[in-house]
C-alpha cells in the first residue's frame, strides 16, 4: 500500500516556501499567481495501515511543535489532473538521488517498521484562476528543475515506487572498423564520446590491427581516458604560439612553463626545498611543520552548475574535497574555498536566451549546494569570490577548493602492488552522472539539458563525510596502499588510472548498486557520488572490511592489479573489456594546435574632469564585483574545526571585507594557514599577461596583508577558457600561462597544482533563428596558500584607533584600464595595470618584517576601487574615519586625483601605523615606496584632500549601507 | 583532582567532535569520541561515562528534521539506559546539533521523564528553521539566566558563535516561559552589549537580527534542566577556547583563553 504524509506549518507558523515561491513569482512577472500555499510530503510504501501511519507521522516524520499533518491513501491510476490543475506535486526523477527518503527508509528498517520505499515530495496550491501559461512557466522556471524533477498536477495516482529494472546481460560491439569518416564523427557525438576525428580514426585503427570490433565499453573506456577533462590534451599538448616577441614551439606547453617554473623554484630552493609533492597527485602537497604537511586543490564544476545549479555545485565540493581525500595516503581537510562567476543578477527575464537558468536562480542554487555540502562536511568554508559579467550568462563557473592535512611520510603518491584488492568505498553506483568527463569537455547549448541531463548529480554529504572518517582511521592503521577518489569518468577513471603501471581485472556485477537494471557499461562510466578506490593487499581485507561496517560505510572487492598491464572488465566472467594500458594512457595522437596573440593598440582613456569623485567611490563600493559578499558568507559555517583567526567578515560590525583568511589546522599549535585568491577577468580583455600577473600579485598580496610569509605562498593555478581550437582563445591561455611562469619564479611562488576548463560557451539561436556563441572572458584564478609562523601576529583590515597614520606602500601608476572606475563610469582603453616583478617580492618581504614586527595595526590589500574604495572599506569596517591627502602623492607621481584614487597598480596596500612607528615602518621600505596619506579619525567620515580641496567626503555609514546593499538578498 | 570520562558521542554527520573533544581535554578531562553504534551494541558502555555530550552537526544529515533520527535512536533501545545516566549525579551537554537532539529527544526541557512523552510525540517546544530560512553563522552575546545549572556557573555573559539553519525555539504555550524561569531552566537568552538592569528582562521581547540570530521565542538560546546537571546550547562555546576565535581579537587585542572555555572547565571541576 502507498500512503502519503502531507506535512504543513502549524498555526501561526509562517510558509516561507509558500512566500518563497510567491516573491519568485513577482520576479518573473506571473501575475496571475496571486496565492501559493507549500508543502511537503512523504510517501511510503509498504504493509502498513492508517494508525501506523499516522503513528510514524506523530512520532517521527512530523515535528509537532511546528507542523501539522495528514494521511490518505494513494492510487494508482493515470496521472492526470481531475480538476485539481491548481496542485502541483515536484517529484525527483527516477533514479535521482533522494538523501531524506533514503535515510527515512533506514531508520523505518531500523525500527522493524514494514516498510519497502519512501519518496518525497513538494507540494503547492496556486489560486485557482492562476492563469494556465503562468503556471506552466512556473512549474518548469521556479518549481522544478526538468534535468532532475518532473511536475504532477492534481492529486497523486501511483500504484506504487520503483527505481530499479531488470537486467538482461547483452554484450554489443560497435562496427568501428568499417566506419568512414562522417560515421566515426556522427558515433563520437551521437555516443557523447566527444573525441576528435583523428582520435576516432586512431580507434578504429587500432582495432583493425586486433582483427575485432572493439565493445560499446572499451569504446567509452577510451573516450573518457583521452577526455579533456581527464587527459588534458590540450594544455599539455603540443602548441605551436606566436605573439609580437614571434613564435614559440612548446612540446607540453604546461610543462614547459607552469610545471618549468616550479621546477626552477625549487632548484633554486635546494636543500630549503619546501614542495613535497606536485603535479603528480590529486593534489599539490608542501610542507607544513615537522609533523604535518598541507595539501591543496581546486576545481571547477562549470557545465553541471549551468543544468542543475545546486546538484553542479554541490558535488563540485563534494568533488573537490575527494581530491585531498585521494591524495598521498589520505588527506583531513580543514578548510574550503570558492570563486563564483554569474552573469548580472538584474538580467531581465525575458531577455534570457533559450536553455538558460536566470542568473539569480543560478547564484542562489550554486550557493545553497555549496553551502549544504561544505557545512555537512564539517568543513570550514573560509576564503572565495564572486565576480559578475554579461558572457557568464550561459556558461557560469563554479570553482570549489579545500585544503587538507598529511602526516610527515604519508603524502607521496602511493601506487598499487600486483595482487592487491581494487576496493570501492561509500555511495552506491547508480545511473547518475553518466558521460560526465567527456560532456564537460563538450560546449553548451540549448539542448544540453535534454542531452546531458544525466550527467547532474545530487550529493550526499553525510555519506562522504563517513567515508573520511573510516579513510583517515585505515590511513592510520596502514590498512590499504594506495587511494584515489572516483571522479568524472567514475571507475573506468579510478581504475584505469591507478592501474596504470600494473594491470587490473574489474568483476562489474560485484560493485553494489543504488537500483538494479544498470548495464555493465552504465556501472563502469557512471559518476555517481562519494565513492573511492583503494588499493587493499588481502592479508588486510577483513581488518578493512571491518572498520568500514563499524561506521556503516559500504566496501566492495571489485577486482584486482594485477602484472599483466591490462585493463581487463568482466561481468559474470564474461569479458566485456579487454584493453592494453599502453593503448589507453598512450596510443592518443598527439594534439598539435596553433595559438597566435595580437597585443591590442593602447587606447588613451578619456578621464572626466570633476572636483569631487565622492559618487564614483560610492559607484565602485555598490557594483557587484566590489559589493559585500556577507548574503553568501554568513551562509557557509566558517568556524567549524575551531581552526578560525581571520574570519571572511572583520571589524566592529563584523561586516569589513578580510584580504585572506587564517585558519589554524591543529589546535595545540600557533602555526597558521593563511588561503586568498587571486582574479581579474577585465584585465584579460586589455591583456591576458598582465591578468594573469595581476592575479598572481593580487593572491600573494592578499596573503602577506594578512600576515602570511612571503617565502613561503603556494599557488595554484584554474584557467576557464573558451573554445581552444580558435588559434586566438588559445593564444590568450599560452600568454597568460608565460606570465604564470615569469611571475612564480620571480616571486618565488611555485605552482603545485593546477586545473584547466575549456570550452566555456553557450550557443543558442536568437530570435531572429541565428546562431549566437558567447563566449565567456578569458578568467584565470589564482589561488594562494600561505602560511604565518604565529598566528598571534595575524593582521585584518579594519581601523582600529583615531590618531594611528595612514601609509600607503608601494607605486601608483596610471593603470586605470579595466579598472573599476572605468566599469561603473563605463570607460573604455587605458592602461592595464603591470607589475614590476623585481620590487615586489621585496615589498612584500619589508611587510611582512614590520607586520611580524608588530607595527602594523591594520593592513588592506589595494585592488577593485584602488586607494579609495580600500580607505573606505578600513573606515567603516573599523567604524573610524581617515583623513588623507594626495599632494605629496601627486607631486611624486604627478597623475591625476582619479588615478590617485581609482588606479588599481599592483603591489600596494594601505596600512596603519601608529604614530611612534611609522618612521620604523617606512625604514623597512625602499625610497619612494612609502607615502604617509594622512590620519585614522573619530569623525565617522572619510575625507580625502586633491588637487581641488576636498574630493571625496562622505559618512561611513554611507558608505557602509552603499557596500553592502546589492546583495542583501 | 578526579578525572571525568567525557563520552563525546557522533553519529553519522556529526562534525564538531574533535574541537568539543579537545576542550574537555584542555580543562584536564579524559574525552572519548564515541559511536552512536558502539553505545547501541552495547548501551552499558554508556554508564562508564561522567559526562554524555552530543556535539554539533549535521547528523543523519538532519534529513527528516535536525537531530530527528539521533533522538529516534535515543528514545529506543537507550532509553533505560539514559534514564539511569540522567538520574545519576552526572552531566549531560548538547552543543548545536547536539542541543537538538536533546530537545527533539525529550530529554530537555524534561529529563527522563520527557524522553518518555517526546517518545510519544508530545513536546512542549522545538527547534526549527530561523527566521530568515537559511542557514547563518555569525557571533553572538548571551545571558546566562540559570541559578543552578552546573555548566554555567559563574558565567554572566558570555560571547560565542552560532552556525545553524534549524535554531529557533518555537514553544507550544507561551505560558511555558514562565515556568521554565521560574524553574531556573532557561539557561542562555540572546542580548546586545546594552547593560540592563533586569537580566530577565532579556526575556521580554524579542530582538532583531543579528542581535537574536534566528527569532527564537523569548530569545532564548540555551535551556537547562530542572536539576542544572542537562544544559543544551545553539550557540558554540567549544569555538571560543582561544582568544584569536573571537571576531575582534586583533582589536581588543585578546591572548590566551577564550571565554566558552569555562563551560567545559565547569562541567570537569564539578568532579573535583
Amino acid at each position: 500500500m502507498l500512503w502519503e504524509v502531507e506535512i504543513r506549518p502549524a498555526a501561526g507558523q509562517v510558509d516561507r516556501e509558500g512566500e518563497r515561491i510567491l516573491a519568485e513569482c513577482s520576479g518573473l512577472g506571473l501575475g496571475s499567481v496571486s496565492t501559493v500555499t507549500a508543502a511537503r510530503s512523504f510517501l511510503l510504501q509498504g504493509d502498513l495501515d492508517e494508525a501506523d501511519v499516522d503513528r510514524l507521522g506523530r512520532k517521527l516524520l512530523v515535528d509537532g511543535v511546528a507542523e501539522t499533518f495528514t494521511v490518505t491513501r494513494v492510487h494508482a491510476g493515470s496521472g492526470e489532473a481531475d480538476g485539481n490543475a491548481n496542485l502541483l506535486n515536484v517529484l525527483f526523477k527516477p533514479g535521482v538521488t533522494d538523501n531524506v527518503a533514503g535515510s527515512t527508509l533506514k531508520t523505518l528498517k531500523d525500527q522493524n517498521v514494514p516498510v519497502e520505499a519512501v519518496a518525497t515530495c513538494r507540494k503547492y496550491w496556486l489560486n485557482e484562476d492562476a492563469d494556465k501559461a503562468e503556471v506552466g512557466r512556473l512549474s518548469s522556471r521556479v518549481l522544478s528543475n526538468d534535468a532532475i524533477e518532473h511536475v504532477v498536477s492534481g492529486p497523486l495516482k501511483m500504484d506504487g515506487i520503483s527505481v530499479g529494472s531488470s537486467y538482461e546481460f547483452k554484450l554489443t560491439h560497435v562496427a568501428i572498423r568499417i566506419m568512414n569518416d562522417k560515421s566515426l564523427e556522427r558515433l563520437s557525438v551521437k555516443g557523447q564520446l566527444y573525441l576528435s576525428l583523428e582520435e576516432m580514426r586512431t580507434i578504429k585503427q587500432h582495432f583493425i590491427e586486433l582483427e575485432r570490433d572493439p565493445t560499446d565499453v572499451e569504446l567509452e573506456t577510451v573516450a573518457q581516458t583521452w577526455s579533456e577533462h581527464c587527459s588534458h590534451k590540450t594544455l599539455a599538448g603540443r602548441i605551436a604560439y606566436e605573439d609580437e616577441n614571434g613564435p614559440r614551439q612548446y612540446k607540453n606547453m604546461l610543462k614547459e612553463t607552469i610545471f618549468a617554473a616550479t621546477v626552477k623554484i625549487r632548484e633554486q630552493l635546494g636543500e630549503d626545498d619546501w614542495c613535497v609533492s606536485v603535479f603528480v597527485d590529486n593534489a599539490g602537497v608542501i610542507k607544513f611543520d615537522e609533523k604535518q604537511d598541507v595539501c591543496f586543490k581546486v576545481e571547477t564544476h562549470n557545465h553541471p552548475s549551468a543544468l542543475e545549479p545546486y546538484g553542479g555545485a554541490n558535488t563540485g565540493i563534494g568533488g573537490v574535497i575527494r581530491d585531498p581525500m585521494g591524495t598521498g595516503l589520505g588527506a583531513r581537510p580543514v578548510c574550503n574555498t570558492d570563486v563564483f562567476c554569474f552573469g548580472p543578477p538584474d538580467y531581465p527575464h525575458d531577455k534570457l536566451p533559450k536553455g538558460t537558468l536566470h542568473p539569480k536562480t543560478v547564484a542562489r542554487g550554486v550557493v545553497s549546494g555549496v553551502r549544504d555540502y561544505g557545512n555537512r562536511m564539517g568543513i570550514p568554508t573560509v576564503n572565495g569570490a564572486v565576480y559578475f559579467d554579461e558572457r557568464y550568462l550561459g556558461n557560469p563557473l563554479v570553482y570549489c577548493g579545500n585544503v587538507a592535512m598529511l602526516p610527515v611520510g604519508k603524502s607521496e603518491k602511493q601506487s598499487a602492488h600486483p595482487g592487491d584488492l581494487i576496493v570501492a568505498v561509500g555511495g552506491r553506483t547508480g545511473r547518475d552522472g553518466i558521460h560526465g568527463a567527456t560532456f564537460s569537455s563538450a560546449e553548451l547549448t540549448e539542448e544540453s539539458e535534454e542531452l546531458s541531463g544525466g550527467a547532474v548529480q545530487i550529493g550526499n554529504a553525510i555519506t562522504e563525510k563517513i567515508v573520511m572518517d573510516v579513510i583517515l582511521q585505515a590511513r592510520d592503521q596502514e590498512l590499504f596502499r594506495a587511494i584515489t577518489d572516483c571522479g568524472a569518468g567514475g571507475f573506468s577513471s579510478a581504475v584505469g588510472e591507478m592501474g596504470e603501471d600494473t594491470g587490473a581485472v574489474v568483476w562489474l556485477e560485484k560493485c553494489p548498486l543504488k537500483y538494479s537494471g544498470l548495464s555493465y557499461t552504465e556501472i563502469w562510466i557512471s559518476e555517481a557520488q562519494e565513492r573511492m578506490v583503494l588499493a587493499v593487499p588481502p592479508e588486510h581485507w577483513d581488518k578493512f572490511k571491518a572498520l568500514c561496517d563499524s561506521e556503516e560505510v559500504e566496501a566492495a572487492v571489485i577486482g584486482e592489479f594485477n602484472d599483466d598491464k591490462r585493463l581487463v572488465l568482466k561481468y559474470d566472467d564474461q569479458v566485456v573489456a579487454d584493453v592494453t594500458m599502453a593503448f589507453l594512457h598512450d596510443g592518443r595522437p598527439p594534439v598539435v594546435r596553433q595559438a597566435s596573440y595580437q597585443p591590442a593598440p593602447v587606447k588613451p582613456l578619456e578621464l572626466p574632469q570633476k572636483d569631487d569623485y565622492t559618487d564614483d567611490l560610492k559607484a565602485i563600493l555598490g557594483s557587484l564585483n566590489v559589493c559585500s559578499k556577507e548574503w553568501v558568507i554568513r551562509q557557509y559555517d566558517h568556524e567549524v574545526q575551531g581552526g578560525s583567526v581571520v574570519k571572511p567578515l572583520v571589524g566592529v560590525h563584523r561586516d569589513g571585507p578580510s584580504d585572506a583568511a587564517v585558519v589554524r589546522p591543529d589546535l595545540e599549535s600557533n602555526r597558521g594557514l593563511v588561503i586568498s585568491c587571486g582574479m581579474n577577468p577585465h584585465f584579460g580583455d586589455l591583456d591576458p599577461y598582465w591578468m594573469a600577473a595581476s592575479a598572481i600579485d593580487e593572491a600573494v598580496r592578499n596573503c602577506v596583508a594578512t600576515g602570511a610569509d612571503p617565502s613561503r605562498i603556494a599557488i595554484l593555478d584554474n584557467f576557464c577558457w573558451g573554445n581552444c581550437e580558435r588559434p586566438e582563445t588559445l593564444g590568450s591561455l599560452v600568454r597568460a600561462a608565460i606570465a604564470c611562469q615569469d611571475l612564480a619564479v620571480a616571486y618565488g611562488t611555485p605552482f603545485i597544482s593546477g586545473k584547466d576548463s575549456l570550452n566555456n560557451e553557450f550557443s543558442y539561436e536568437d530570435e531572429n533563428g541565428e546562431r549566437q556563441t558567447v563566449v565567456i572572458p578569458s578568467t584565470l584564478l589564482i589561488s594562494a596558500l600561505g602560511q604565518i609562523a604565529n598566528i598571534e601576529n595575524a593582521v585584518t583590515m579594519d581601523l582600529k584607533s583615531a590618531g594611528n597614520r595612514l601609509i600607503l606602500i608601494g607605486e601608483t601608476k596610471d593603470e586605470l584600464g579595466g579598472s573599476h572606475f572605468s566599469l561603473v563610469n563605463k570607460l573604455k582603453g587605458g592602461s592595464v595595470p603591470t607589475v614590476d616583478s623585481e620590487r615586489a617580492p621585496k615589498i612584500f618581504a619589508a611587510l611582512h618584517d614590520a607586520i611580524s614586527s608588530g607595527l602594523i595595526e591594520s593592513c588592506h590589500d589595494l585592488s577593485e576601487g584602488g586607494l579609495a574604495a580600500a580607505a573606505a572599506e578600513m573606515a567603516f569596517a573599523g567604524d573610524l574615519g581617515a583623513t588623507l591627502n594626495l599632494s605629496a602623492l601627486a607631486t611624486s607621481t604627478g597623475l591625476s586625483d582619479a588615478a590617485l584614487l581609482f588606479s588599481e597598480s599592483n603591489t600596494r596596500f594601505l596600512i596603519e601605523v601608529a604614530p611612534e612607528n611609522a618612521a620604523a615602518v617606512s625604514a623597512k621600505f625602499g625610497a619612494g615606496l612609502t607615502t604617509d596619506l594622512g590620519e585614522v579619525t573619530d569623525s565617522r567620515s572619510v575625507v580625502v584632500t586633491g588637487s581641488s580641496g576636498a574630493i571625496i567626503d562622505e559618512d561611513i555609514d554611507v558608505l557602509r549601507t552603499t557596500w553592502k546593499a546589492p546583495l542583501n538578498w | 583532582m578526579a578525572t571525568p570520562r567525557i563520552c563525546v558521542l557522533r553519529a553519522p554527520g556529526t562534525n564538531c567532535d574533535p574541537e568539543t573533544a579537545h576542550a574537555f581535554e584542555l580543562c584536564g578531562a579524559d574525552a572519548e569520541r564515541v559511536h552512536l553504534l558502539r553505545i547501541l551494541e552495547n548501551p552499558a558502555m554508556l554508564s562508564d561515562f561522567q559526562v554524555l555530550c552530543i556535539p554539533g552537526g549535521f547528523s543523519y544529515g538532519d534529513d527528516i528534521g535536525a537531530g530527528v533520527i539521533f533522538a529516534s535512536h535515543l528514545q529506543g533501545r537507550l532509553s533505560e539506559v539514559l534514564r539511569e545516566f540522567l538520574s545519576a549525579d552526572k552531566l549531560c551537554l548538547g552543543i548545536c546539533n547536539g542541543f537538538q537532539v536533546l530537545l527533539k529527544s525529550g530529554i530537555l526541557p524534561g529529563g527522563a521523564d520527557g524522553l518518555a512523552a517526546a517518545a510519544e510525540g508530545e513536546r512542549d517546544a522545538t527547534l526549527t528553521w530561523n527566521d530568515n530560512g537559511r542557514y547563518t553563522s555569525l557571533w553572538v552575546r548571551l545571558q546566562n539566566l540559570s541559578p543552578q545549572n552546573v555548566f554555567l556557573k559563574g558565567i554572566d555573559e558570555i560571547e560565542m558563535p552560532i552556525a545553524h539553519a534549524e535554531g529557533r525555539i518555537v514553544v507550544r504555550d507561551k505560558s511555558i516561559v514562565d515556568a521554565w524561569r521560574e524553574a531556573g531552566q532557561i539557561a542562555a537568552c540572546y542580548r546586545n552589549g546594552t547593560p540592563h538592569g533586569n537580566a530577565a528582562d532579556w526575556l521580554a521581547a524579542k530582538l532583531d537580527y543579528p542581535v537574536n540570530p534566528n527569532g527564537s521565542f523569548a530569545n532564548i538560546a540555551g535551556l537547562s534542566d530542572t536539576s542544572g546537571r542537562v544544559l543544551g546550547l545553539m550557540p558554540h562555546p567549544e569555538r571560543f577556547i582561544h582568544a584569536t576565535q573571537h571576531p575582534n581579537w586583533t582589536r581588543l587585542k585578546l591572548r590566551g583563553e577564550g571565554d566558552g572555555l569555562k563551560v567545559f572547565r565547569n562541567a570537569v571541576e564539578y568532579f573535583a
